[in-house]
């Protein structure tokens, strides 16, 4: 059997360079491989260990949730928001809901949006633990992966007790949630934050402070600031490259515009930079979460009254919100009946993952599946 | 000092000749004992002495594995704020146990396109290389199979094998992760094997021995006869490179980059299964005691006590599992501590810091002992 005689696969081009003393050959990646966390399925061009060439295959688990909301109302098309990007669901549960809310015209009450809000850094936090745990996992630190999902577990338990749910939450109403929080909520997410404060220091020291992690990302993976925009990538990734641009600062949704943050920066784009933007971004949500907290009003309604039947006016509504992977879009076709004519969800996964090839040419396998972690992509979300 | 061993060797040559009463002057106990009763040139004494010694090493190696791989997962889920195992046996110790007659009992699957004589064959060599090694390892004064006058020498030949049964496993069964895997494996203990001889190298120019249990007379006394110690900043940097060397010998995180799960997804045994499964990693475990038994025989004064009135003799082997004990839980604790490297920053230690770093070092001793300050 020879290894190398299967054909050029569909995304490279025919001519195979040929240097006359190495011979390429192709490695197919998935979809069922240990680091593209999910049914990713990534075609590899290599040279012994170095990459040549990357051709995602997507649509591995397309769901037609687009096509399937159609025939829905819109307060039942919201379970099908969790299952895009399910590590940000309490966030595209929103997108949906504030399209549906600017279409029917009405509003959230005060402690619906702080709700909202903190829950929706909960989310923010929770994703990114999720994203450093398996960062430590493909890059072999498997004690990191532990702790990860032990911090995060924390986050899920207080998600189960708001709304019974543990990782496809659909808790968010146009006109804001399923239901109030109950009174335990706040203590025990002021003492989850107290913890997470210092663990996560801790455990920063043991993957960021690694000289091996510093080594295996410095300089690789490297996404220029004009890359980033042609390519449409948005959330931390884009951020790393220097790209200044967080929705929750420029394009204020909710009431993120009455809470004090800082948008991490990082100025080279390689997979440290990610790495970094990401860890600080947790930061930033705790500090976001700390001061909803303090200000969040302790009764009134905490959602507004419906109508029985929602419907939206005949045009088209879009929202625009900042999940944990990047800006996702919702834009909503109305002809004025109980159920849209046409959603179509902007993912940002899809646009992160468009830059693989570009950004992984040249380095080595190893590099590959670090540029695949600290992209962060959740397969749902590219497919929908 | 190489004039009693040679005595010692001719003496011993010359009592299996004639066939002396028991003077506990060889190595290995068994043997002595079976010469005693069967008589020594005869097929029975030869069989029994075989016999005796194999099963010892069989008994011996898959014990050690099932130990290793219970401590690995306790130590690792302490590590990890878990429990481990807990529901076989008492807190769990029957879990490998239970894990291996599953292995055993599992179907040996093996691809359509895999070579069968290479698939099969490629098990066989790490189990091969690290028995081998175990029958030179001085467990106790009298507790060694055998004692090869080139014993340290005799270590380096066979540990090369181990790499033969990965390229070879890798290259039969016909996969291109095996195959990158294998290209690695080769590149990475050829490499690292060059620091971890230069390592032994350097306790044979100071004790001026080559048979391991020379090498353990030769660091007799207390806890500062140890070269370790012996051999103040020289000695403690040869065991620091002796232990990463063997880390990566041992294929282990960080320099686990043959088995990179998150890469390689498995490496070289991804086509494996069953019972071939089993044997890569009952030689992996094997060889970990080995590493771990050879930096206690050359660095850590192998079965002495830390200080010499706690020497009892026959009971030097605690001494030595306690050591080796020791440096079984650093690798342990490597594993659950560090990420991978990455192949070339692993090829980018070995050849531009191990090494010279190395040869640095063994000049240094070299340069020391010819002025005779110390080691003497």
């Amino acid at each position: 059997m020879d290894l190398v005689s299967c054909g050029v696969p569909p995304g490279f081009p025919d001519t195979a360079s040929n240097d006359g003393c190495t011979e390429e050959f192709y490695l197919n990646m998935g979809p069922q491989h240990p680091s593209t966390h999910g049914v990713l399925r990534l075609v590899v061009k290599l040279d012994g260990e170095t990459v040549k060439g990357v051709v995602p295959h997507l649509g591995y688990i397309h769901r037609s949730i687009e096509k399937m909301s159609e025939s829905q109302t819109y307060l039942q098309g919201i379970h099908l928001t969790d299952r895009l990007d399910y590590l940000s669901c309490h966030m595209t549960n929103l997108g949906l809901c504030m399209a549906v809310e600017k279409g029917a015209g009405f509003g959230v009450p005060e402690r619906g949006e702080y709700i909202r809000v903190i829950m929706c850094e909960l989310q923010r936090l929770q994703s990114h633990l999720l994203w450093w745990a398996t960062f430590g996992m493909d890059l072999g630190a498997l004690t990191a992966f532990l702790y990860g999902f032990d911090q995060r577990e924390q986050i899920t338990d207080l998600f189960e007790e708001v709304c019974g749910a543990r990782l496809t939450m659909n808790y968010f109403r146009p006109g804001g949630s399923s239901c109030d929080v109950p009174d335990t909520f706040i203590p025990r997410c002021e003492a989850v934050l107290e913890g997470m404060k210092v663990s996560l220091d801790e455990y920063e020291k043991l993957v960021g402070g690694n000289m091996i992690v510093q080594e295996r990302c410095q300089g690789i993976g490297v996404l220029s600031k004009e890359q980033a925009i042609s390519f449409g990538c948005s959330g931390p990734i884009a951020r790393a490259s220097g790209l200044d641009y967080d929705l929750r600062r420029d394009d204020p949704y909710s009431i993120y515009d009455r809470f004090d943050f800082d948008v991490p920066l990082g100025t080279t784009g390689d997979c440290y930079d990610r790495y970094t933007v990401r860890i600080e971004e947790m930061r930033q949500s705790m500090r976001i979460i700390e001061q909803a907290i303090k200000t969040m009003p302790s009764d009134g309604p905490y959602r507004s009254k419906l109508k029985p039947v929602v419907k939206i006016a005949e045009g088209h509504v879009y929202s625009n919100i900042e999940t944990a992977r990047g800006s996702f879009g919702t834009y909503i076709v109305s002809d004025k009946k109980t159920k849209p004519y046409r959603i179509k969800y902007r993912s940002p996964s899809f646009s992160n993952i468009s830059i693989l090839n570009d950004i992984s040419c040249g380095f080595k396998i190893a590099d590959l599946v670090t540029i695949l972690a600290t992209l962060d992509p959740v397969i749902p979300d590219i497919d929908r | 000092m190489t004039e009693p061993v040679i005595e010692k060797a001719v003496a011993v040559a010359v009592e299996v000749e004639t066939v002396p009463e028991t003077t506990w002057d060889n190595a290995n106990m068994i043997g002595e004992y079976v010469r005693d009763h069967f008589g020594a040139d005869t097929w029975l004494a030869w069989g029994a002495n075989a016999g005796i010694c194999i099963l010892a090493l069989v008994t011996l190696a898959s014990l050690t594995a099932m130990i290793l791989v219970y401590a690995e997962r306790k130590v690792s889920a302490r590590m990890q704020r878990r429990l481990g195992p807990t529901r076989t046996g008492p807190c769990g110790i029957l879990q490998t146990l239970a894990d291996g007659i599953k292995l055993f009992f599992k179907e040996g699957f093996k691809p359509k396109s895999a070579d069968f004589f290479t698939y099969y064959l490629a098990p066989f060599l790490p189990m091969v290389a690290s028995f081998l090694i175990l029958t030179v390892i001085p467990f106790d004064k009298h507790l060694q199979v055998a004692d090869p006058e080139l014993g340290i020498i005799f270590v380096a030949a066979i540990s090369g094998l181990a790499a033969f049964g990965l390229i070879i496993g890798s290259w039969g069964s016909n996969n291109k992760y095996a195959l990158l895997s294998g290209m690695r494996s080769g590149a990475q203990i050829i490499s690292y094997e060059v620091s971890l001889l230069l390592g032994m190298l350097l306790i044979v120019l100071v004790s001026g021995e080559t048979s391991l249990q020379g090498i353990i007379e030769s660091q007799s006394g207390n806890i500062v006869d140890w070269w370790i110690i012996k051999m103040p900043v020289v000695g403690f940097i040869a065991f620091i490179f002796f232990i990463i060397a063997s880390t990566a010998e041992l294929n282990r995180t960080p320099f686990d980059t043959v088995e990179a799960e998150s890469e390689l997804a498995g490496g070289f045994h991804v086509e494996y299964s069953g019972i071939c499964f089993s044997m890569f990693f009952l030689a992996e475990y094997v060889n970990m005691l080995i590493a771990a038994a050879l930096g206690v025989t050359l660095f850590l004064g192998g079965w002495h006590a830390p200080i010499e009135s706690w020497n009892v003799a026959g009971f030097g082997w605690i001494w030595f599992t306690l050591k080796t004990s020791a440096i079984l839980f650093a690798f342990i604790w490597f594993r659950w501590t560090f990420p991978r490297l990455r192949i070339d920053q692993m090829m980018d230690l070995e050849w531009k810091f191990l090494l010279p770093a190395s040869l640095v070092n063994l000049l240094i001793a070299g340069v020391l002992l010819s002025l005779g300050w110390y080691f003497t």
